[in-house]
C-alpha cells in the first residue's frame, strides 16, 4: 500500500525533469498546464503565517517557494534600544511554545561577558525548566502531527497533556507561555512549596502519555504509510542548510549540543542518551521526538533528585552594565540549535545581537525538499519539521 | 402499504410520504450529528462537547445551528458560476432523499417497495458525485477544485467495492428486494438453530467489512477524507459554501451516512425484523420495527464514526491503490465463494 | 571553573592573538583561568585554518573559547571551501552583518534623563579582530562530527558593498545572505537571486544599519519611566466638564504660558 517517492535529485537538476519523465514513461506528450497554489499565509497546516507558493502539476509539486516575514518583528533592531532585562522579555516570544529555553542562552551570554556565574541551585532550576519546556512543546508536537496527517483525536491529547506541564511552569514563574523568569545572575524566584512532588506526578503522566502516542499515532499503519519515506533529509545536505536539532538527528547525525557543544547549565553532570534514527524521513522525526520526550522526563527526575539548596541569585549590581566584548552562546533548543552572538560595548544594553534561530534554517531546506512530492506530503513534511513562526521570523 | 380504516386517495398518500421523508432525513442527520459528531467525538477527545443549549447535555445544539445557518447571508464568490454553484448542494441532497425511499422500517412501512431495491439504492447514491464536482468547479477556487477532483476519483473508485460487497448478500438471499432480504434473514436459521434468524453478517462477514470500508470512502470520512482534508484544503469542495447551502451539504453528508448505515443494517443485520422464531405478530412489528432498525443503525454508525475519529487519512494514491488492488479482488473472491457455497448447500 | 569575580567594565583582549591576560593583579598567587582560552580541538582547528589560508588571514582572536578569524575580502569564498572540504565543518550556523558605527542619538539627551535607549559609547571600536571600516559580515560554521566550530569575519568596503557569496559551498547560505542583503545592503556576488526575505518587495532602506532609525520611537517618542498610574476616577486625559470658574482660570493659565 505504501508508495515510494521519486528518488531525490541532486542539488542542481531541473525539477521539471519529473514531468517529462512521467510523460515519456506513458509514451504520451500531454499538454498540461501548471497550477500555482498559495498555501497560506492563512492555512491550518502552516503553523502560523508561513506562505508557501507551490507550482503544481496535478497533485505533484514542481517547485516550492516559502515566503516568510509576515511575523517579522525586527528583534535585532529592537534589542539595540533596550537594556538586558528588557530584552529578556522580548526574546521569550521567539519560540513561544518553549519560551524559557529562549531566555537561557541570552542570559548565559550576558553572564559570560560579565564574568558572573549563577549559583548551582539556579543552574539546576534553569535546566529543569528548560527540559520542562522541551517536554511541553514536544508533547504538543506528538499530538498535532497526527492532526496534520488527518487523525483528529491525538491533537486534543497533546494539548491536554501539555496543560499539566504548563501549569507546573506557571506555578514557578507566574507565566504559562512567557515566563520571563531569568535574570542576569540567576532567577527571579525560588521554587514554590510542594513543586518537586507535583513535578514527579506530572512526569509520570507524561510518560504514560508518550506510551499512548506511541500506540495511537506511531503504531498506526496509516500514519506509517503517510510518513515513512516522505521528506527524506540526507545528513550532509541537512547540515549544509543548517538544519539542526531533532530533524538532523532523525537523519542519523549524532550531534546534540547538550552533550557535544560548549558546556552550559547542568548538562555535563547529567546522564542522558542522544536518540538518532537512520532513516531521515518524517516518521523518523516523529520517533526521535517521542524518544526525546521520554528522555527529558528521565533527565528532570535526575535533576530533581540531585538539586542542591542555596541561593538562586548571584551578587550582581542593580543596574546591569555588561563590559565590552563579544560572545557566542548556543544551546539545544527544542527546535534545534539556537544561538546568540552578543556584541557589547560596556553599556546597559548590547551593541548588536545576532539571534540564530533554529526554524529559520530548518525551513530554508523546503525549496530543495519539496520538489516532486504530493500535496498531502507537503503537509506531512511541514508538520514533521516542526517550526514555530516566531522562530523563523524573529 | 399500510391499510387504514379510511381510504385516502393516491395523491394524499404521495403527499404524506413526501412529507415524512422530507422531515425524516434532516432529523436523522441531526440525530447522527449530535450523537456521534458532537458527543461521541468529544468524549473520545477528553472533552464534553455542547452542554448548554437545551439544558440536557446540549441536545438543542444542532437544531440551533440549523436555524442559524438558515438566517445567514447568502455569499457567493464573485467569479463563481452562479447557477451551478446554487444547484450543487441540491444535487447532493436530492441523492440522499432518494435513497430513503426504499429502506423498510417495518412489515409495510416503506415508501416504495421496489423489487430492485438494492440496485436502486446504490445507483441513486452515486448521483452525489456530480454534485461534488459541480461544487468544486463552480467555486472558482483552486482548493475547491483540488478537493472536487480528488472526490470524483475516490467516489467512483469506491463504488465498485460497495457493489461487490452487496452482491454477496443478493446471491445468498436470491432477491434484490430489501423487504425480501429482511424477511429471509428473519426466517432463516443457522445450521438448524433458528433462535437468531440468519443475519447475513455471519456468513458475509467479508462483505460486511468491505461494505463498511467502501461506505466510509463514499461518505468521504476519514481515513478517506482527502477531498475534505481539513488540515490541507479546509473543507475542500465545500469551502466557499456558507449559510443554508452549507446546511444542505451537511444534511447530505450525515443523511447519507444514516442511509448507508440503514442499508448495512438492513442487508447484514436483519433490518427492522427480529427473528421469526420469537413469534411476534405483524401488528407488533409495525411498532417495534422502526425502533429495532434505529438501534441497529446506531450500532453501525457508531462503528463508522469511531473509525473516523481515530485514524489519520490516506493519501490519494494510497487510497486508490487500496480500492483497486485490494478491495476489488477481495470482493470478487467473496462473490465466487458465496456463489459456490450457495449452489453447493 | 567557577570564577565569580565581578568585573568592573574591564577591557577584554582586543586585537591580535593575545595570550591569557590576568585581570586582577592583586591576587598574584591564584591563577585565574583565562575565560577566553581555546581548548585543544579549537586551537588545532585555528592552526589548521591558518595553515590552509596563509596570508589571507588578516587577524585572529578568541572570545570565550571560540576562535575568530578575519579573512581578506577576495578569499571569503575560499575560506568557506576550506572550512567545508578540509576542516570537516559541514554545518552552517549563520551568516550575518554588523555595522560598527555608533548609532546617532534620536532627540533627547543623556543629562535630561532620556531613557529611550541605553547609552552607548560614541567612539567606534571594532571588537576582537578589528575591522577595516564600518561594515563587516560574520559567519559561523561548525562540525557535527568533531566538536568544534569557527567564526569568520570579513570586511565590506563601504563604497562598493560587495561580498562573495557562499551559496556554491553551503546551500543554506541562500537565505542568510538574502536577509543580510535586505538588512544591510551588502550585495553577494554569485548569489542566485537576491530578493527580499522578511521585508515586503520594494522596501526602501536597510533597517539594521545604525543610521536607520527605529521608526516606532520616531513615531511616538519613548515616554520613559511611567511610574504613577492615576487612581480610578481621576483620569488626567478625561474630558473636563465645563469649568465653574473659567474667568479665574484663564488669566492664571495665560500668565504661566507666557
Amino acid at each position: 500500500m505504501s508508495t515510494t517517492n521519486p528518488p531525490l535529485p541532486e542539488f542542481d537538476i531541473d525539477p521539471r525533469a519529473f514531468r517529462t519523465l512521467a510523460d515519456a514513461q506513458m509514451g504520451v506528450e500531454l499538454d498540461t498546464g501548471d497550477m500555482i497554489l498559495n498555501l497560506g499565509p492563512q492555512h491550518p497546516a502552516t503553523h502560523g503565517t508561513l506562505r508557501l507558493v507551490v507550482r503544481l502539476d496535478g497533485e505533484r509539486v514542481i517547485a516550492a517557494d516559502p515566503v516568510i516575514g509576515y511575523m517579522h518583528r525586527g528583534y535585532e533592531k529592537l534589542v539595540e534600544f533596550r537594556t538586558y532585562p528588557q530584552i529578556t522579555t522580548l526574546i521569550n516570544r521567539i519560540d513561544w511554545l518553549s519560551s524559557f529555553a529562549n531566555e537561557v542562552p541570552f542570559i548565559d551570554a550576558a553572564e559570560k561577558l560579565m564574568g558572573v556565574e549563577a549559583p548551582p541551585r539556579a543552574q539546576y532550576i534553569r535546566t529543569i525548566l528548560t527540559e520542562l519546556s522541551r517536554i511541553s512543546t514536544f508533547v504538543l508536537f506528538l499530538g498535532e502531527m497526527g492532526l496534520q496527517v488527518g487523525a483528529l483525536t491525538p491533537a486534543f491529547y497533546g494539548f491536554r497533556d501539555r496543560e499539566h506541564v504548563v501549569n507546573l511552569i506557571e506555578s514557578v514563574t507566574g507565566g504559562r507561555f512567557h515566563p520571563n523568569f531569568n535574570r542576569v545572575g540567576g532567577l527571579k524566584d525560588d521554587l514554590p512549596w510542594g513543586w518537586v512532588n507535583e513535578t514527579r506526578t506530572v512526569l509520570k503522566k507524561i510518560y504514560d502519555a508518550c506510551d499512548v502516542f506511541e500506540d495511537l499515532v506511531a503504531g498506526n499503519e496509516i500514519f506509517a504509510a503517510r510518513t515513512k519515506g516522505v521528506g527524506i533529509i540526507p545528513p550532509e545536505i541537512g547540515a549544509a542548510y543548517g538544519v539542526s536539532g531533532s530533524n538532523l538527528r532523525a537523519s542519523g547525525v549524532d550531534w546534540d549540543l547538550r552533550r557535544d557543544g560548549a558546556p552550559y547549565l547542568v548538562y555535563p553532570d547529567l546522564d542522558f542518551k542522544v536518540w538518532t534514527h537512520p532513516d531521515g524521513d518524517s516518521f523518523a522525526r516523529y520517533w526521535v521526538r517521542l524518544q526525546e520526550t521520554r528522555e527529558s522526563c528521565r533527565m528532570v527526575l535526575q535533576l530533581l533528585d540531585a538539586m542542591p539548596s542555596g541561593p538562586i541569585m548571584a551578587k550582581v549590581p542593580r543596574i546591569i552594565k555588561v563590559p565590552e566584548g563579544e560572545v557566542w552562546t548556543e544551546v539545544e533548543n527544542p527546535l534545534g540549535q539556537m544561538g546568540y552572538y552578543v556584541f557589547s560595548k560596556g553599556a546597559t544594553g548590547p551593541f548588536r545581537v545576532k539571534i540564530r534561530s533554529a526554524s529559520f534554517s530548518n525551513v530554508s531546506i523546503l525549496p530543495w525538499m519539496l520538489r516532486g512530492v504530493f500535496v498531502p506530503d507537503v503537509i506531512t513534511i511541514l508538520a514533521s519539521l516542526y517550526f514555530i513562526l516566531g522562530d523563523i521570523d524573529r | 402499504m399500510i391499510s387504514l380504516a379510511v381510504d385516502i386517495g393516491w395523491g394524499t398518500t404521495l403527499a404524506i410520504k413526501t412529507l415524512v421523508i422530507l422531515m425524516i432525513v434532516p432529523a436523522t442527520a441531526l440525530i447522527l450529528g449530535y450523537t456521534f459528531l458532537l458527543k461521541m467525538m468529544s468524549h473520545m477527545q477528553s472533552r464534553l462537547g455542547p452542554m448548554d443549549p437545551g439544558g440536557f447535555h446540549g441536545w438543542f445544539q444542532l437544531v440551533g445551528d440549523g436555524m442559524k445557518f438558515m438566517q445567514k447571508e447568502d455569499i457567493m464568490p464573485a467569479q463563481a458560476d452562479r447557477r451551478v454553484f446554487a444547484m450543487a448542494p441540491m444535487v447532493v441532497v436530492v441523492s440522499t432523499f432518494l435513497i430513503f425511499l426504499v429502506i423498510p422500517a417495518g412489515p409495510d412501512i416503506v415508501v416504495k417497495n421496489l423489487n430492485v431495491g438494492v440496485f436502486y439504492a446504490l445507483a441513486v447514491s452515486s448521483l452525489s458525485v456530480i454534485g461534488v464536482l459541480m461544487a468544486g468547479w463552480a467555486s472558482a477556487n483552486k482548493f475547491s477544485l483540488l478537493g472536487a477532483l480528488r472526490a470524483a476519483a475516490q467516489l467512483i473508485a469506491y463504488e465498485l467495492p460497495l457493489l461487490l460487497a452487496v452482491i454477496g448478500v443478493v446471491i445468498q438471499a436470491s432477491t434484490l428486494n430489501l423487504q425480501g432480504i429482511v424477511l429471509h434473514q428473519s426466517a432463516g436459521s443457522i445450521f438448524g438453530f433458528d433462535g437468531l434468524g440468519n443475519p447475513y453478517i455471519l456468513t458475509q462477514f467479508v462483505g460486511f467489512a468491505l461494505f463498511m470500508v467502501a461506505a466510509q470512502a463514499e461518505l468521504t470520512q476519514t481515513p478517506f477524507d482527502m477531498p475534505v482534508a481539513e488540515s490541507e484544503l479546509v473543507a475542500g469542495y465545500m469551502v466557499e459554501y456558507s449559510g443554508f447551502r452549507f446546511l444542505f451539504f451537511f444534511i447530505g453528508e450525515f443523511g447519507t451516512a444514516f442511509a448507508f448505515a440503514a442499508i448495512a443494517a438492513t442487508i447484514f443485520l436483519g433490518g427492522w425484523a427480529l427473528p421469526a422464531s420469537w413469534g411476534l405478530s405483524v401488528g407488533a412489528m409495525r411498532f417495534i420495527g422502526p425502533a429495532v432498525l434505529f438501534v441497529k443503525i446506531m450500532f453501525v454508525a457508531f462503528l463508522m464514526f469511531w473509525v473516523r475519529f481515530t485514524y489519520p487519512r490516506l493519501r490519494e494514491d494510497q487510497l486508490q491503490a487500496l480500492a483497486w488492488k485490494v478491495l476489488i479482488p477481495i470482493g470478487l473472491l467473496n462473490i465466487v465463494a458465496t456463489a459456490i457455497l450457495k449452489v453447493a448447500m | 571553573m567557577t570564577d565569580v569575580t565581578p568585573t568592573d567594565s574591564g577591557e577584554s583582549p582586543e586585537t591580535g592573538t593575545s595570550t591569557a591576560v590576568e585581570e586582577s593583579a592583586t591576587d598574584a598567587a591564584a591563577e585565574i583561568p583565562d575565560p577566553h582560552a581555546l581548548d585543544d580541538a579549537h586551537a588545532e582547528l585555528l592552526a589548521r585554518f591558518e595553515d590552509e589560508l596563509g596570508a589571507a588571514v588578516l587577524d585572529t582572536g578568541k572570545a570565550f573559547g571560540m576562535p575568530i578569524v578575519r579573512v581578506q575580502r577576495t578569499e571569503w569564498r575560499r575560506a568557506a571551501e576550506v572550512c567545508r572540504r578540509t576542516l570537516d565543518c559541514d554545518f552552517l550556523s549563520f551568516i550575518a552583518g554588523i555595522d560598527w558605527m555608533p548609532a546617532p542619538k534620536e532627540g533627547g539627551d543623556d543629562a535630561g534623563g532620556d531613557t529611550s535607549s541605553p547609552v552607548q559609547p560614541t567612539e567606534t571600536t571594532y571588537g576582537v579582530t578589528g575591522s577595516d571600516g564600518r561594515f563587516q559580515v560574520f559567519a559561523r560554521v561548525q562540525s557535527t562530527t568533531h566538536n568544534y566550530g569557527l567564526t569568520l569575519k570579513v570586511d565590506v568596503d563601504a563604497d562598493a558593498l560587495l561580498v562573495q557569496s557562499w551559496v556554491p559551498v553551503y546551500p543554506g547560505a541562500d537565505w542568510h545572505e538574502r536577509e543580510t542583503w535586505e538588512m544591510y545592503g551588502f550585495v553577494f556576488e554569485g548569489h542566485p537571486a537576491l530578493r527580499h526575505l522578511y521585508l515586503p518587495t520594494g522596501f526602501e532602506g536597510h533597517p539594521l544599519r545604525k543610521d536607520y532609525p527605529l521608526l516606532s520611537r520616531v513615531v511616538k517618542p519613548w515616554p520613559g519611566l511611567v511610574d504613577v498610574e492615576a487612581m480610578p476616577g481621576g483620569d488626567d486625559d478625561a474630558a473636563e466638564p465645563a469649568a465653574a470658574e473659567p474667568a479665574a482660570a484663564e488669566p492664571a493659565a495665560a500668565e504661566e504660558a507666557s
